[in-house]
C-alpha cells in the first residue's frame, strides 16, 4: 500500500484467513449446533425423591445405585419418545435396568400411553413440574442417562435411542463400564 | 403453466448468465470489441428473464396457486394481498429469486450508466457480476427451485408466518438485499481493476457512487429490521446480536470503511490496495451472511429452514467467488500501488485509522459470532456468545471511533498542523465532557459514567460537525452535496448514540397483573387499565386491551395492545401498542387472561428510542445526498478517456 | 445427514409447543426493585436451550418458563446472582450463558478484538514510518504538470 510493494504476507493474509474460515465452516456443516453436552458426566446423579407413577411410594437417587441403570426421560406428549420406545423395550428385554422419568406429563395420559405401547421400565418416577429434570440438565425429551453401579452419570443420550448413532454411542459407554456386556444388545 | 414458464425463464437466464460471464471477459483480455459488446445486451436479456420468473412467482402467489409448493407453504386463502406479494420473498427459495432480480437490476444500472467507462473495464465488471448471478441461478435451479410443484394440490396453504405479516418487515428484505447485492458492484469493480492491473483515482470515482448507494440501502434495511423487531416482538428490544443480524452488520461496518477509503483513493490516490481489499471483503461478508442464514451452522431465530446440503453449495460458491478474488488479490495487488504521501497528522492518516477501527469492529462481531463454532469444531464443548459480549466490545470500539469522528473531518489532506485545530478541539472536548457528564448527574444526582460518556461522545461529534459546517457557511464557501451528505451522516451517528445511551440507561419495564380499573405509574406516566374487548381483523380475531395513559393529570393517549389469533395455525401473537413521540415511547404488550377479569401485561417507558432510527435515517439520507453530488453526474472528459484506452494493461 | 435432520425435527417438536409468538409476561412479585432488576438481568443473560437463539426472558418455551420460575424461587430464597448462574452452569454447562465466561478457552474471544486493534495500530505506525523514509518520486516534467493541472481542475477541491 505504500511506495513499497506489499509484502508476500500482506498479500496472502486475507486468503489464508479465508481458507481457515472455509475449513471451519465445512466442519460446522457436520456439527449440530443445537446439541448441548451435559456437564454432569462423571458426577453423581442429582439427589431427588419423586413419587412413583404406577404405584404407591417414591423413588430416590439412592435407588439408582447397585446396578448399571438407564434413566429414560419420556412423556406421552413427546412424539420421538414413541419412536424410540421399541428400542427401550428391546434394551429392557435384554436385561438392562431402565428407570423411567416421566417429564411434565399428566398421570392419566402417561398411564394410557404405557398401556398402549408397553412398559419396559422397572420403575417410573413422575416429575410433573419438571423441577427434578432441571437438576439433571434435561432440556427436551427423549433423553437417556447411563448410571453406573456407584450412581455416577457416565453418558447422556440426547434424542431418541432408536437413532443408530445414539444407540451405538450408548453401547460403547455401557461397554466401558462392563466389558462383558450382553452380546444380544448389539443391534 | 405459468410456473413452468417461470422455471424455463430461469433456465434461459442461467444460460445467458454463463455467456455474460465468459465472453466479455475473453473480449477484454483479447481487446476484441465484438466480444465485449455482448455484455450489455446479455445483461438486459438476463434482467428480462429473471424478471419474468419473478413475475411468474408473484402471479402464483397472487392467484394463490397452491399447486406450487412454495406458495402452499407461505400463503393461505385468507391472506391479504399485500402479504401475498411480500410472501414471495418470505422464505428461502423466493428470497433467492429476489436476490437474482435485484442483482440483474444493479447489473443493468451499471450497464446503462457506464457510457463513460472504458469498454474493457465495463466488460470485466459486467462479467464478474454475471458470474455471481450464475452462482445464484445455479443454486436455485439445482437445489432450491421456487417453482417446484406439489401433487395433489392442497385445498388451502399454510399462512405466511404472522410475524412477517407486517409492512415494516415486508419491506426489510428488499432493502437489505439492495444493499448486499449493491456491494457486488464495488466487488466487480475491484476484481476488474485487479484483472486489468490498473487502479487509480478515476476508478475510485466510478466505484464510489455505487458503493454509497448500496451502503445507504443497507443502512435503511438494517434500521427497518431493528424498528420492526421493537414494534412487533413485544420485548422492547431493538437489536439482539443474533448471528443473522450480525451477518448484516458486518458488511455494513466494512462498507462504511469502504466508502471512506474510496474517498481517499479518489481524492489523493492513496489506500488503493486497501480499498480493493475492502470492496472484496464487503461483498464476501454479504455472501457469508447468505451462508449463515441458510446452512444451519449457527443457531438463529432468523434462519430459514436450514439444510446442510444447501450449506455445502453456498460454501462451494464462497470458495469460488471469495477465494478466487482473494487469490487474485494476492497475485495482483502488487500492481495496485499507491504513491500518495501524507504526514502523521493528516486527513489520510485519520481515514487510515478509521479503516482500522471499523475493521476492528467488524472483526469483533465476526469473532463473537464464529467463536461458538470454533470451540465446537475443536471438540471443546459448546459455549454461547450473546449480547453482553457484543455490547461490551462495541462500547469499547465507540470510544476511538467517536473521538476520531470529531477530529478527522477537520484535518487537512496531506498534512496539517495540530496547533491550527487544537484550540477549538480541546475546547469542544472539554465542553462535551462536562455537559455529557452533567446531564445524567442532574437527573440521577450521582455520577453515571457510562451514560455521561455516551452523551459526551455524541455531543463531541455534533459540536465538531456543526462547527465545521458553520465556519464554511460563514466564509461563504460553496457546500457541495457530498459535504452536506457527510454532515448529515455524521450527525446521524451522534443522534444514534444519544438514542442508544438514553434508552439503555433510563428505559424502564414492568410486568403487571392488572384488573380493570387498576393503574400503574412509570416515570410520571400513569397507565390505567380499562378492560379487554374482542376485535376482528382480516385474518385474525383478537383480544384488545384498552389502557389510558395519563400525564400531569391529563389524558395524553391510549394504548390498545392486542392478543391475536390468526386463522392459519391458530398460534397466538402479540401486537404491542405504542404511544410514540420523538422523545419517548410508551409501550404496552398484552399477556394472558389470569382469571376473574385480570390480565397480565407489560408496560415500558422508552425515552429517546426513536433517535436510534432517526440517526439511521440521517445516515441513509446523508449517503443519498452524497451520491447526488454533481461531480458524479458530470461526464469524464475525453482526455481522461484516452488515457484508459484499450491498450492499457500493466 | 439424516441424523441431523432427525434431531432438528425432534427438537422442533418441543419448540412447536410455543404458546404464543410474543414476549412472555410473568407476574412475579418481588421484594424490592433491585431484586426485580436482577431477575430481568439473569433472564436476559441466560439462554433458552430449546430455542433458536433466545434468552429465557423472551422465550415462550416450557423450559424457559420453568427456568424463570426457578430463578424467581432462588431469588426469593435470597440466593445471589452468582449462585444462580453457577446453578445453571452446573446443570447445563457454559452454553447457557450468553455472557461467555472468562477462562483460557475464551481468552481469544475476549482479547481478540483488542489484539486486532493493536495490530492494526502497529500496522499504521509501520506504514507511516516507511513512508517518511522513502525516496520522493522523481520530479515531473512541465508538460506532465500541465496535464495534471488540467485533470485536477475537474475535481472539486476540499
Amino acid at each position: 500500500m505504500g511506495n513499497n510493494q506489499p509484502s508476500v504476507l500482506r498479500r496472502f493474509m486475507p486468503l489464508i484467513v479465508f481458507v481457515a474460515l472455509v475449513i471451519l465452516l465445512a466442519i460446522g456443516l457436520t456439527l449440530n449446533p443445537r446439541l448441548v453436552p451435559s456437564p454432569l458426566i462423571g458426577k453423581p446423579a442429582p439427589e431427588f425423591e419423586l413419587p412413583l407413577l404406577l404405584k404407591e411410594g417414591s423413588f430416590s437417587n439412592k435407588d439408582l445405585m447397585g446396578q448399571v441403570t438407564l434413566v429414560n426421560v419420556w412423556a406421552s406428549w413427546c412424539f420421538a419418545c414413541r419412536q424410540e420406545h421399541e428400542t427401550v423395550k428391546f434394551l429392557s428385554r435384554n436385561g438392562v435396568r431402565i428407570i423411567g422419568l416421566n417429564y411434565k406429563d399428566e398421570p392419566d395420559d402417561a398411564k394410557n400411553w404405557l398401556a398402549r405401547l408397553g412398559n419396559p421400565y422397572q420403575d417410573i418416577a413422575a416429575d410433573y413440574d419438571g423441577r427434578i429434570a432441571i437438576d439433571w440438565g434435561v432440556y427436551g425429551a427423549p433423553e437417556t442417562f447411563l448410571i453406573d453401579q456407584q450412581g455416577i452419570i457416565r453418558h447422556k443420550v440426547i434424542g431418541p435411542l432408536s437413532d443408530k448413532d445414539n444407540y451405538d454411542a450408548l453401547l460403547l459407554a455401557m461397554k466401558s463400564i462392563n466389558p462383558a456386556l450382553n452380546k444380544s444388545l448389539e443391534k | 403453466m405459468i410456473p413452468e414458464l417461470g422455471h424455463f425463464a430461469l433456465i434461459i437466464a442461467f444460460a445467458v448468465s454463463i455467456v455474460q460471464s465468459i465472453v466479455p471477459l475473453i473480449g477484454a483480455e483479447k481487446n476484441n470489441a465484438t466480444l465485449i459488446s455482448i455484455a450489455r445486451p446479455a445483461a438486459l436479456t438476463q434482467l428480462l428473464f429473471v424478471g419474468l420468473a419473478y413475475a411468474a412467482l408473484t402471479h402464483a402467489f397472487i392467484v394463490l396457486d397452491f399447486s406450487v409448493l412454495y406458495v402452499s407453504q407461505h400463503s393461505n386463502l385468507v391472506q391479504p394481498l399485500m402479504y401475498r406479494i411480500s410472501g414471495v420473498w418470505g422464505s428461502h427459495e423466493g428470497s433467492l429469486l429476489l436476490w437474482s432480480l435485484i442483482l440483474s437490476l444493479w447489473t443493468i444500472a451499471v450497464a446503462v450508466y457506464s457510457k463513460n467507462l472504458p469498454e474493457i473495464l465495463m466488460a470485466r465488471v459486467l462479467a464478474v457480476m454475471a458470474m455471481i448471478s450464475t452462482g445464484f441461478l445455479a443454486f436455485m435451479l439445482f437445489t432450491s427451485n421456487p417453482f417446484e410443484r406439489i401433487f395433489p394440490t392442497p385445498l388451502d396453504g399454510n399462512e405466511l408466518n404472522p410475524l412477517l405479516q407486517d409492512p415494516g418487515l415486508a419491506i426489510h428484505p428488499p432493502m437489505l438485499y439492495m444493499g448486499y447485492v449493491g456491494f457486488s458492484v464495488a466487488f466487480a469493480f475491484a476484481v476488474a481493476a485487479l484483472l486489468g492491473g490498473k487502479l487509480d483515482a478515476t476508478w475510485a470515482r466510478w466505484s464510489r457512487p455505487w458503493t454509497t448507494i448500496a451502503w445507504s440501502f443497507l443502512t435503511i434495511g438494517i434500521a427497518l429490521g431493528s424498528w420492526w423487531a421493537y414494534n412487533e416482538l413485544g420485548w422492547g428490544g431493538w437489536w439482539f446480536w443474533d448471528p443473522v443480524e450480525n451477518a448484516s452488520f458486518m458488511p455494513w461496518l466494512v462498507g462504511t470503511a469502504l466508502i471512506h477509503s474510496l474517498a481517499s483513493t479518489e481524492k489523493r490516490g492513496v489506500f488503493k490496495s486497501w480499498t480493493v481489499l475492502l470492496a472484496i471483503l464487503a461483498f464476501s461478508l454479504s455472501l457469508l451472511g447468505t451462508f449463515i442464514v441458510r446452512s444451519g451452522v449457527l443457531v438463529s431465530v432468523h434462519a430459514f429452514a436450514t439444510d446442510p446440503a444447501r450449506g455445502v453449495f453456498i460454501l462451494a460458491f464462497l470458495v469460488v467467488v471469495v477465494g478466487g478474488s482473494l487469490a487474485l488479490y494476492a497475485w495482483r495487488s502488487a500492481t495496485v500501488v499507491s504513491y500518495g504521501r501524507f504526514q502523521w497528522f493528516s486527513r489520510e492518516s485519520a481515514l487510515l485509522l478509521n479503516n482500522i477501527i471499523f475493521l476492528t469492529a467488524a472483526a469483533a462481531v465476526f469473532v463473537g459470532t464464529m467463536y461458538p463454532l470454533v470451540v465446537d469444531a475443536f471438540g471443546l464443548g459448546k459455549i454461547s456468545v450473546g449480547r453482553p459480549y457484543f455490547d461490551t466490545m462495541f462500547s469499547l470500539v465507540a470510544i476511538p471511533l467517536l473521538l476520531l469522528l470529531g477530529v478527522g473531518p477537520a484535518v487537512r489532506w496531506k498534512g496539517d498542523d495540530w496547533s491550527r485545530v487544537a484550540k477549538v478541539m480541546v475546547l469542544f472536548f472539554i465542553v462535551s465532557l462536562v455537559l455529557g457528564l452533567l446531564l445524567p448527574f442532574l437527573v440521577e444526582e450521582k455520577l453515571n459514567l457510562s451514560t455521561g460518556l455516551g452523551l459526551a461522545g455524541a455531543l463531541w461529534v455534533a459540536l465538531t460537525t456543526l462547527k465545521d459546517l458553520f465556519s464554511r457557511l460563514l466564509r461563504n464557501l460553496k457546500l457541495p452535496l457530498s459535504y452536506v451528505g457527510m454532515v448529515l451522516a455524521h450527525l446521524g451517528v451522534a443522534i444514534f448514540v444519544v438514542g442508544v445511551t438514553v434508552v439503555t440507561s433510563y428505559g424502564e419495564e414492568k410486568d403487571l397483573r392488572m384488573v380493570p380499573g387498576s393503574s400503574y405509574n412509570i416515570s410520571g406516566y400513569e397507565f390505567r387499565f380499562q378492560g379487554v374487548r374482542k376485535v376482528n381483523g382480516p385474518n385474525y380475531v383478537a383480544d384488545e386491551a384498552v389502557i389510558e395513559v395519563w400525564h400531569d393529570n391529563e389524558k395524553s393517549g391510549e394504548l390498545l395492545p392486542q392478543k391475536r389469533v390468526y386463522s392459519g395455525k391458530g398460534n397466538p401473537m402479540t401486537d404491542a401498542s405504542i404511544d410514540k413521540t420523538l422523545f419517548r415511547d410508551l409501550y404496552a404488550a398484552l399477556g394472558e387472561e389470569l382469571g376473574s377479569g385480570a390480565w397480565s401485561m407489560r408496560v415500558y417507558y422508552k425515552p429517546m428510542i426513536r433517535w436510534i432510527w432517526l440517526g439511521s435515517l440521517f445516515m441513509t439520507f446523508g449517503g443519498v445526498l452524497a451520491v447526488s453530488d454533481r461531480r458524479y453526474r458530470q461526464s469524464i472528459k475525453q482526455k481522461v478517456n484516452e488515457k484508459f484506452s484499450v491498450t492499457s494493461r500493466a | 445427514m439424516n441424523k441431523l435432520l432427525l434431531i432438528f425435527f425432534l427438537f422442533g417438536v418441543l419448540t412447536l409447543s410455543l404458546k404464543s409468538v410474543a414476549a412472555p409476561i410473568e407476574t412475579f412479585k418481588f421484594d424490592s426493585p433491585e431484586t426485580e432488576k436482577v431477575f430481568h438481568k439473569l433472564s436476559e443473560e441466560l439462554r433458552c436451550l430449546v430455542c433458536q437463539n433466545q434468552n429465557i426472558a423472551e422465550s415462550n418455551a416450557d423450559l424457559a418458563k420453568d427456568l424463570r420460575l426457578e430463578i424467581y424461587t432462588m431469588l426469593t430464597q435470597g440466593k445471589s446472582e452468582d449462585e444462580i448462574v453457577d446453578f445453571m452452569v452446573e446443570r447445563y454447562g457454559d452454553y447457557v450463558l450468553y455472557r461467555p465466561p472468562f477462562k483460557p478457552m475464551t481468552w481469544l474471544l475476549w482479547f481478540g478484538p483488542v489484539i486486532i486493534f493493536v495490530l492494526g495500530l502497529g500496522f499504521v505506525v509501520r506504514f507511516m514510518k516507511s513512508q517518511s523514509s522513502d525516496e520522493p518520486p522523481a520530479s515531473l516534467s512541465n508538460e506532465e504538470i500541465e496535464r495534471i493541472k488540467n485533470l485536477h481542475a475537474e475535481q472539486d477541491g476540499k
